[in-house]
């Protein structure tokens, strides 16, 4: 899928809506002993879904950058490996945002949990974007993403 | 649409033609009424859609309308050969593209996989267990080159494929040269056929017909056309996309010289092939090759349109950016009408070819070899030599000198012919059932594929392929530009109460049966 700007954005608010959503309540009893520090499931969930909202609201700024990147390539694509690695970055932001307190307070951030939840959950909505969604959606891949 | 005299068949291919001949009042008059195609003696079949090519183009629309849950008997698909990829195996093989070379097609425009998933590349690292291909359409175009498939994945696949969507009781073979609007709707599609007992024809009485038919034939520069003309030599003045294997048989017995023309892809195929015959059998060519625009560096004044060019070539993956195909160039482009679009599409595409690693290698290498070098310029003359065994081009560079190129062969690598009235078919059409063309001198389409000017309440006409290019989208000379253009046309029948539009619960449960390899 080459994405148009709108493209971008309502495949990420999508497929963090649904997608990540439902993978994260799959992995969160998998995280609570990763997590330690007596956390409970409820805890787990509330860092869980905070970076959830955080890729979702913060992922719009980033596509307007990642946008505007685009337009420096001469196909106007953006090439596979770019929807991986970004991750990396994104998932910076994420734990930094996380830890000050963003969207709401989860106090200290236990590092092993989020990143295996940011990496597994990064990864999952990466290869449903990449196969699975041209199933669902048939005109998406002709839209540049556009899911309306 | 039921007359009298109507022949109801069952099954594609067992359509019979009657002795009927093309009246003189048939042939003048534009509007038929169903009692001039009976006094004329044509047999009439009615079925709501035709499709006429039988190509790739054909097939990417009945795959399209049998998975929206249009049934076999509502479909016939004409055309002059039984297999859809016959046509485009014969110009791919020709322009030095065998089955086990790879095509200029991204993984993702999967011919007999309307989803495009699973791509080429899982499945031919599934085939052969090997995930090297997984890598590099991971890694596409960054740390790898594109992944595009071999052509003779693609065959293989179709002809699957073909077999899932009951291809073969569709297609009646056969040549459609005219398609004319029929009083009270719909249209008469009028195909001839050269049987045992003489030329029959049918007029297939339908609501809904769509043109695929590819080009109408190979294209010569108008010098090599003229030597052509002129000489009546057919043998060292090929195209690239004709039969021309004995021109690498005579380099293979003896040292030649082979002047090749263009810059585009086909070119390098035909480069590709000249430098594997000196590497791998023992051919002494030297190559020549001319430029009649040489593109020196990257093209484009501003940072955020500059494409890649260098030694002569410009350099993109696929013949347009691939954000022309479903991207933001798709989007910019659907907005312009006229010269606008004209011009972008201009700048989009053009000549270029693919930046290939081993071309570029080939290349460099031959050139320090000294049997491979560039020329630039405009050609003032073909000529044969006194003694008949070569030929002389004559160019003129920009700075004006003047020089010879003497070649034992000269092989065209520019294109195939686009112009609409050297098809029957499509003179017909715009002398007689209202198309035009567009600001390419191609068919002129609606966004959704619909001939302009052709609609003949409550029927359409539709067009997809190489003759709709200059149109609202850029790629319909490409595997998922034949897509793109029957997905348009099957939503709009769909509107029209042709199947139904292909929405996600049917999108996942079609898929399912592909998968399984069921029937649509």
């Amino acid at each position: 899928m080459t994405p148009t700007l709108s493209g971008r954005i309502q495949t990420r608010l999508f497929l963090v809506a649904t997608v990540a959503a439902v993978w994260t309540l799959i992995i969160g009893p998998a995280l609570v002993p990763i997590a330690g520090g007596g956390a409970g499931i409820s805890d787990v969930y509330r860092l869980a879904f905070g970076a959830l909202v955080l890729v979702a609201v913060v992922g719009i700024a980033w596509e307007l950058l990642y946008h505007g990147l685009q337009q420096y390539r001469w196909e106007k694509d953006w090439p596979t490996l770019f929807g991986l690695v970004t991750g990396l970055p994104e998932g910076i932001v994420v734990f930094a945002l996380l830890s000050a307190g963003l969207p709401w307070d989860v106090g200290d951030v236990p590092t092993d949990a989020f990143t295996v939840h940011f990496a597994t959950t990064w990864l999952v909505i990466w290869l449903v974007a990449n196969g699975p969604m041209r199933v669902a959606f048939i005109r998406w891949r002709f839209r540049g993403g556009q899911l309306l | 649409m039921n007359g009298d005299d109507t022949v109801i068949v069952g099954r594609g291919g067992s359509d019979r033609g009657g002795q009927g001949d093309l009246t003189d009042h048939l042939i003048e008059t534009s509007l038929w009424t169903d009692q001039d195609v009976e006094a004329a003696g044509i047999p009439i079949v009615d079925v709501p859609f035709v499709s006429v090519g039988a190509g790739l183009g054909s097939f990417a629309m009945v795959d399209f309308l049998r998975s929206g849950g249009v049934p076999v008997g509502e479909i016939r698909v004409l055309g002059d050969s039984i297999t859809p990829t016959e046509t485009y195996e014969y110009l791919a093989t020709n322009s030095q593209i065998p089955r086990h070379e790879r095509l200029r097609s991204d993984s993702g425009s999967v011919m007999d996989n309307i989803w495009g998933f699973p791509s080429y590349a899982l499945r031919e690292a599934w085939s052969k267990r090997s995930p090297r291909r997984v890598w590099q359409v991971v890694t596409e175009p960054i740390l790898d080159e594109y992944f595009t498939p071999q052509a003779g994945q693609v065959y293989e696949s179709v002809e699957r494929e073909a077999k899932r969507i009951g291809w073969e009781d569709m297609v009646v073979l056969g040549y459609v040269r005219m398609v004319r609007k029929r009083h009270g709707g719909g249209y008469f599609a009028v195909q001839t056929r050269t049987e045992p007992r003489g030329t029959t024809r049918l007029a297939y009485r339908c609501r809904f017909v769509h043109l695929a038919i590819g080009y109408p034939g190979v294209a010569f520069l108008p010098d090599l056309q003229e030597y052509r003309d002129r000489t009546g030599d057919f043998t060292r003045v090929v195209n690239a996309y004709e039969p021309h294997d004995h021109v690498y048989e005579e380099m293979r017995r003896r040292p030649c010289t082979v002047l090749v023309r263009g810059s585009g892809i086909v070119a390098s195929r035909i480069l590709q092939r000249l430098f594997d015959d000196r590497t791998d059998r023992g051919a002494q060519t030297r190559v020549v090759h001319l430029f009649r625009n040489y593109v020196a560096g990257p093209q484009g004044d501003s940072a955020r349109f500059r494409r890649p060019g260098a030694n002569g070539f410009a350099y993109q993956a696929f013949n347009f950016p691939k954000a022309a195909w479903g991207g933001q160039l798709r989007v910019d482009l659907e907005k312009l009408d006229g010269e606008g679009r004209a011009e972008l599409l201009g700048k989009m595409g053009g000549t270029n070819t693919a930046p290939r690693r081993s071309w570029k290698r080939q290349i460099e290498q031959a050139t320090a070899d000294g049997h491979y070098e560039q020329q630039v310029g405009s050609v003032e003359a073909v000529e044969p030599t006194p003694t008949g065994d070569a030929i002389v081009t004559r160019i003129r560079t920009s700075a004006g000198d003047r020089h010879e190129i003497n070649a034992q062969f000269i092989i065209d690598a520019t294109g195939l012919l686009a112009r609409l009235d050297e098809h029957r078919l499509m003179a017909d059409l715009m002398e007689h059932t209202g198309a035009d063309t567009n600001p390419y001198g191609r068919l002129d389409v609606e966004p959704n594929f619909e001939v302009r000017g052709t609609a003949s309440e409550p029927g359409r006409l539709y067009a997809s392929g190489s003759m709709t290019l200059g149109g609202y989208y850029a790629g319909v000379d490409s595997f998922l530009g034949l897509q793109y253009a029957a997905l348009q046309i099957a939503d709009d029948l769909a509107d029209h109460g042709l199947g139904k539009r292909i929405r996600t619960a049917r999108s996942v449960s079609q898929w399912w049966r592909w998968m399984r390899n069921r029937e649509p």
